[in-house]
């Protein structure tokens, strides 16, 4: 306690200095700060780095009641995620490698047995599907409130309550808007085909063609997830420095090619931010799909996560085995996805 | 804004234009639902649905009198598990987040990696062992089944620590040489300046409490009773699709919190991520 007190002040001259430096530098260069925050130090923080020895990191000895408080708080969430996220984890292994009876409860050990189950062409497919699910739930997911949110950010009348209304999916959930959607669907009242068929198209079935099944839900979450991306975009384009764009613009640059080559850098933190939120809300869609269609026609609309749930927890199904592997299955897709994603598509994104 | 020039008057025309028409694409689900819920049969079975129908209270009525889905006791559950989530996980979350940031102790940082670790397991790889563990509890008709594995996220955790972390130094340290302890710096200094970032996570999990819906599936499935107001939702589609009115109407009373948060909280929602994610 004592040495502890002693080393703070007599330092406390020589951190004066450097204090002031680190607090402004932190946000950006913070070492063990993960994911969007952190990546590439800007040129003003750079000098920070010559810095000896930044207070914050500076090391100084835990006294003991110091350690019995920080375990003490740090207790009620670690108790949480190890019970319900860590320590299930390890179980699903684990059941991933046993049969189990008529009720569920794991048998004898079966090896891996439930993952040569997903090098069938029926497992292949619902992979395809899932990618398929994903790919257009991103990409229109992202596009789309962009081609909203880019109008909404111009200075004019009304704009925001533009923006007010185009979020309101976000309060729809998984269950709400499938059965809206069915609904709208619906080819008794479909203000969809009556459109159509206004212009001379005859609507498929929207859930029950197996062409069109999978792409219907894919749209229905997109329709989901683009009232929280115009808001995540919104606030992007809402911090442009009008000085760069003011710039541009005297350079000649102007539309589209000004979108693209001035403004979409400076936003693309909020681009990337939306792509990775929206590839784990697509990944892991499993209402749309249950209440709309429920995998099919035919398994047509099956994912990955409606997999797990139909081997598990559908029709009393209870193979918790080969819904275990599925399910680590997803866990190293989304791994896999984030790493990518981290990897490849952040080193071109610009934080300032 | 004032020095950007302002769109000429032919792009305003085709800004407006085209946020008219989206809007009535993307927004004719929601007008649907609020209206269509005082609508009868007659007027949504036509193709298209006559919104300017004939205004009636049936389907509201026929909503929460009809005993098939149950709705009050439904909407009671989806109340506490979102009150509840809310609450436990803003709790745990800065009480972690402060002892990472503010509390040394030699595993503090492999406790950091832990949490943002579990943030990347996907829900439904860990629902099977979930779903047996928690029937193995004995507590399936208990409403604390619904909420038991969601009192503590690692992103509620990061999020914080991401808050704590923008605190200044220097005034930690001048509060530490005042004689001011952690309790008192937590609650009467630290959580007031990171305000913006606690209401998000307020709302945040909140709405994820609300909207839940593959968790209370499972879980009710056990033991109607526990029906939320999502897997309601669910459980009147099977029964009432003959009569959209009645589905719409449990719908609206379902989206009636969400909507309002959106409505009114999306500013603190967006702030307080952005603080911490987009910058």
């Amino acid at each position: 306690m004592n040495s502890a007190d002693h080393d703070r002040t007599s330092r406390s001259g020589s951190r004066h200095a450097t204090d002031s430096a680190d607090s402004s530098a932190s946000p950006v260069t913070d070492p063990d700060s993960p994911v969007p925050v952190s990546v590439t130090a800007s040129p003003t923080a750079a000098p920070a780095r010559s810095v000896p020895v930044p207070a914050r990191r500076r090391r100084r000895r835990w006294s003991p009641r110091e350690l019995a408080l920080a375990l003490l708080f740090v207790l009620p969430a670690l108790a949480g995620v190890g019970t319900f996220v860590i320590f299930p984890l390890f179980q699903a292994v684990f059941l991933s490698t046993r049969g189990s009876d008529i009720l569920g409860n794991p048998t004898r050990f079966v090896g891996l047995q439930h993952f040569e189950q997903l090098l069938t062409p029926q497992f292949g497919h619902i992979l395809l599907q899932t990618a398929e699910f994903t790919l257009i739930v991103v990409v229109a997911g992202v596009v789309l409130p962009m081609l909203l949110a880019a109008p909404i950010s111009q200075p004019l009348r009304g704009m925001r309550v533009f923006r007010t209304l185009f979020s309101l999916p976000f309060a729809y959930s998984a269950s709400t808007a499938s059965v809206v959607w069915l609904l709208m669907l619906n080819p008794a009242m479909s203000p969809i085909n009556w459109a159509l068929r206004l212009v001379g198209i005859a609507a498929p079935g929207w859930t029950t063609d197996s062409n069109w099944a999978i792409v219907t839900v894919a749209g229905v979450t997109v329709w989901m997830v683009s009232g929280f991306n115009i808001l995540v975009l919104g606030a992007g384009l809402a911090g442009v420095d009008e000085d760069v764009l003011e710039a541009s613009t005297i350079d000649g640059a102007s539309g589209l090619r000004q979108f693209v080559s001035v403004i979409l850098p400076m936003i693309s933190p909020s681009v990337f931010f939306a792509i990775v939120t929206t590839t784990l809300t697509a990944l892991q869609s499993l209402g749309q799909v249950q209440v709309m269609t429920d995998g099919g026609p035919n398994g047509s609309s099956a994912t990955l996560v409606y997999s797990v749930f139909d081997n598990a927890f559908h029709n009393n199904n209870s193979n918790y085995g080969l819904a275990s592997a599925q399910g680590l299955v997803l866990l190293v897709v989304g791994v896999l996805l984030a790493v990518v994603q981290f990897g490849v598509i952040e080193r071109r994104v610009h934080y300032r | 804004m004032s020095r950007v020039t302002q769109p000429s008057k032919v792009s305003a025309t085709i800004i407006y234009v085209w946020l008219v028409i989206a809007a009535i694409v993307l927004l004719f689900p929601v007008l649907l639902t609020v209206v269509g819920g005082f609508l009868p049969s007659s007027d949504l079975l036509q193709q298209p649905p006559n919104l300017l129908g004939h205004f009636t209270l049936s389907s509201y009525l026929s909503a929460l009198q009809q005993t098939t889905v149950p709705l009050g006791p439904a909407f009671a559950n989806s109340l506490f598990v979102g009150i509840t989530m809310m609450v436990a996980q803003v709790v745990t979350s800065c009480l972690a987040a402060y002892s990472l940031v503010f509390l040394r102790n030699p595993i503090g940082k492999l406790l950091f990696w832990v949490f943002m670790a579990t943030i990347m397991v996907p829900y439904e790889a860990i629902v099977v062992p979930n779903a047996l563990f928690v029937r193995s509890l004995g507590i399936g008709d208990n409403r604390l089944s619904l909420v038991l594995p969601f009192l503590a996220v690692g992103f509620g955790v990061f999020l914080m620590r991401q808050a704590f972390k923008q605190f200044p130094n220097e005034l930690r340290q001048a509060a530490e040489i005042d004689g001011c302890g952690h309790l008192r710096f937590l609650f009467t200094i630290l959580l007031p300046a990171v305000r913006p970032s606690l209401t998000a996570l307020a709302v945040w999990s909140f709405l994820q409490g609300w909207n839940m819906y593959f968790w209370p599936l499972i879980i009710a499935s056990g033991d109607n009773s526990l029906n939320t107001l999502q897997t309601a939702v669910f459980a009147l589609k099977s029964n009432e699709f003959g009569d959209p009115g009645i589905l719409l109407a449990g719908i609206t009373i379902t989206l009636v919190p969400t909507l309002l948060l959106v409505i009114f909280g999306q500013r603190w929602l967006i702030r307080g991520f952005t603080a911490g994610a987009v910058k």
